[in-house]
């Protein structure tokens, strides 16, 4: 079976599964249905220009809890997170189809404002970006402009809850004025999530939150992710294996723009069923 | 092989002449860059040099001071005190009466007519004329005040009308010399800071023109100009840049707008000429329709500045501004504006200092008239700092050439202020973000 997946690999695995499935060859490893499924994909494929990036994803992602994706570079796992806040939507020439369900709703329907919808999932980049205003500001833009809060105390609150839950709290409490880019890569990426925080939502998607961050600052990210699982769904796209390992308790794996293998992340990681996989997490490919 | 260093190819002697040759052609290339570089400046500094060597002589002038008896019987001798008849009253005369009594001697019709031409005929008697019309009890009483010379004995004393030149080929006659000479050894012919050139308009009179009314022409055109050009030109950028779909048609409008970047300015005129004028009727030679003029040839550099300080903004601050559910347009004007508030200011000042000294425009539109008023309002009749130049260097006299210069020095610091402003304006806000 792997021998067939390897040697056809351009086909999608959507296309491939079913026939498969037929054939009574393979057990599907992806998990389709949850009982907590917070999205819902079917059928997501992701064009930029003439060219597709995914080539029709189905997965579920559960809430509550830490989902991975993994994959080498180019494999179209960034692409596939930024399916979830309709990040593709600011991409000259990206274009999205498919159905991708958020608690049952379509959240590519016409009635679903993106800009209210990215304050519902919150995202953190590679490259932290806090805006060039002062550590309040930061936090305090997300409730401003969606008007969370009716007085100044009301909004002190949020910022504080806010940066406590971004674990940051305790480090920059004496210095909210300080400008957010002053602090180092560790404390930006928290406050970047503290800033998502901020305004209250459900999901936060996170694209190789600690690639640009050392080892201390890692570990103190991975703290707070496995922290924040217990309230939020964290949708999380990492190149470090290792990290995958630690932190989820779901694993993707993509190759060339298909879902390979999805499953629960020690399953992923002890015993996958697929060679690319193998190939992948035990460092041959990627 | 690697036991023998002296067989790596990077030592051998071809390795060696073609790092010489790589070497020469390093300093024959940091050669010319300082040629180049010294070409620049002597060109800059003689140019500097020509022009503050000719200006800094029409920061000073020369005035006469003099005793005038206001006499009731030649200003008014009806004694009615009408400002009407005191306005028209004879000051020419006044003025003549006292230099013949400073100077008793001369009796003949040449001479008294040479002795007058020492003092500015119509600043002299403007200014008593002036001072009488605001305060007509001055008649009859005895004044001294302070005028400018004419210009030739300015020019003489300033060294640019030379005495050892043959008198029939000179301006002033020995005889005007002699005179002259005596008021200055008497302390009565003093140098001055010249400040009429400030307050003055233009003026058929060298020693009474000054540059307020081109000044201030040029401050109201482009405050015009800014008021219409930064608004719209950002507004333009900010849509092109952030909103505009991206297809053949928006394509098509970014050429045409680096093209209008380098349309001879002189068109911009013609257009002024024929839209603002003949189509909508504006007031011709009025600073507003300079300003719209100048806006017109502004738009293009404010775009082009606008867009590429909104391209140098980091992507990543408007995702992080979407990713916390900002609109499209929040983004821009929270994050991404701010940022690139220093790039675009720095572009719209440099490009509102080229208005500034735009000449052709403006001939097209009028601002090159005859203006003795400083203007009072945007559709009031004003020339312009570079037109007055243009005007003034057309004229032959010796006295307008450093008027010329001088209001080029004028210009010039204009120019280097507000460039300087733009270099400040940046640090200041770079520094904030």
């Amino acid at each position: 079976m792997t021998q067939l997946l390897t040697s056809t690999n351009k086909v999608s695995y959507r296309a491939l599964t079913p026939e498969l499935e037929l054939m009574g060859q393979v057990n599907v490893t992806t998990e389709t249905e949850f009982d907590n499924a917070k999205f819902t994909c079917r059928d997501v494929r992701v064009h930029y220009g003439s060219l597709e990036a995914l080539h029709g994803i189905d997965m579920n992602i559960q809430d509550n809890g830490v989902t991975a994706l993994i994959g080498p570079s180019g494999c179209g796992k960034s692409s596939f997170l930024r399916v979830f806040n309709r990040m593709n939507d600011t991409i000259t020439g990206a274009r999205v189809s498919g159905e991708v369900l958020m608690d049952g709703q379509d959240i590519y329907s016409n009635d679903i404002d993106p800009v209210l919808l990215r304050a519902r999932v919150g995202m953190v980049f590679q490259k932290p970006n806090p805006f060039p205003k002062s550590i309040y500001d930061n936090v305090a833009y997300g409730p401003r402009i969606h008007g969370l809060a009716e007085t100044r105390v009301e909004l002190d609150g949020i910022v504080e809850t806010s940066l406590r839950k971004g674990g940051l709290w305790e480090e920059v409490k004496d210095r909210l004025d300080d400008p957010g880019t002053g602090l180092s890569g560790g404390q930006q990426q928290r406050l970047v999530i503290a800033r998502a925080i901020a305004v209250d939502p459900e999901v936060i998607l996170m694209d190789e939150p600690a690639s640009a961050l050392d080892p201390i600052a890692t570990a103190k990210l991975e703290v707070l992710i496995d922290e924040l699982k217990e309230n939020y769904c964290i949708v999380i796209v990492t190149h470090s294996m290792a990290q995958a390992a630690r932190i989820s308790q779901k694993t993707a794996f993509f190759h060339m723009g298909d879902l390979v293998e999805y499953g629960e992340t020690a399953k992923i990681f002890s015993n996958p069923e697929d060679k690319r996989t193998q190939d992948y997490i035990t460092g041959r490919t990627g | 092989m690697a036991n023998q260093p002296s067989q790596s190819i990077h030592q051998s002697d071809r390795a060696l002449k073609r790092l010489k040759k790589r070497k020469a052609k390093e300093i024959r290339f940091k050669f010319f860059g300082i040629v180049a570089i010294i070409l620049a400046m002597t060109a800059l500094a003689w140019l500097l040099v020509s022009v503050i060597g000719t200006g800094y002589k029409a920061f000073y002038q020369h005035s006469i001071t003099m005793t005038v008896v206001l006499e009731e019987t030649t200003l008014d001798p009806t004694n009615a005190r009408d400002p009407d008849a005191l306005r028209q009253a004879n000051y020419r005369r006044i003025i003549q009466e006292a230099l013949y009594t400073r100077f008793p001697d001369v009796s003949d019709r040449k001479g008294k007519r040479d002795l007058f031409r020492v003092v500015s005929a119509s600043g002299a008697t403007n200014h008593v004329r002036q001072m009488v019309y605001k305060n007509p009890d001055l008649v009859g009483q005895t004044l001294t005040i302070v005028v400018p010379t004419s210009d030739d004995v300015d020019q003489l004393l300033k060294g640019n009308i030379l005495r050892d030149v043959p008198e029939q080929r000179r301006k002033v006659s020995d005889q005007q010399i002699g005179w002259v000479d005596e008021l200055v050894a008497n302390g009565e012919i003093k140098a001055r800071f010249n400040v009429i050139f400030f307050t003055g308009t233009d003026s058929r009179d060298p020693e009474l023109a000054g540059i307020a009314s081109a000044l201030a022409g040029s401050a109201m055109a482009l405050l015009v100009a800014f008021a219409l050009a930064f608004p719209i030109g950002v507004g333009a950028a900010v849509y092109l840049d952030e909103f505009a779909p991206k297809n053949k048609f928006t394509d098509f409008i970014e050429i045409n707008i680096n093209n209008l970047a380098a349309v001879p300015s002189i068109v911009f005129g013609l257009l002024g000429l024929a839209v603002f004028l003949n189509f909508m009727g504006l007031p011709r030679s009025a600073p507003l329709v300079g300003g719209m003029v100048l806006a017109l040839m502004t738009f293009p550099t404010i775009i082009i500045a606008t867009r590429s300080a909104l391209r140098a903004v980091s992507p990543s601050i408007r995702d992080g501004a979407l990713s916390v559910g900002a609109s499209h347009i929040q983004a821009v004007f929270h994050h991404k504006l701010p940022l690139a508030a220093p790039g675009i200011l720095t572009g719209s000042i440099i490009g509102m200092a080229q208005a500034l000294g735009e000449t052709a425009p403006l001939l097209m539109i009028g601002m090159v008239a005859f203006v003795t008023e400083i203007p009072t309002s945007v559709t009031d009749p004003a020339a312009a700092l570079p037109v007055q130049i243009f005007l003034w260097s057309d004229s032959p006299e010796r006295a307008w050439a450093e008027r010329t210069s001088a209001a080029i020095l004028v210009l010039l610091t204009v120019l280097i202020t507000m460039n300087g402003i733009a270099i400040f304006l940046r640090s200041r806000l770079e520094k904030r973000w």
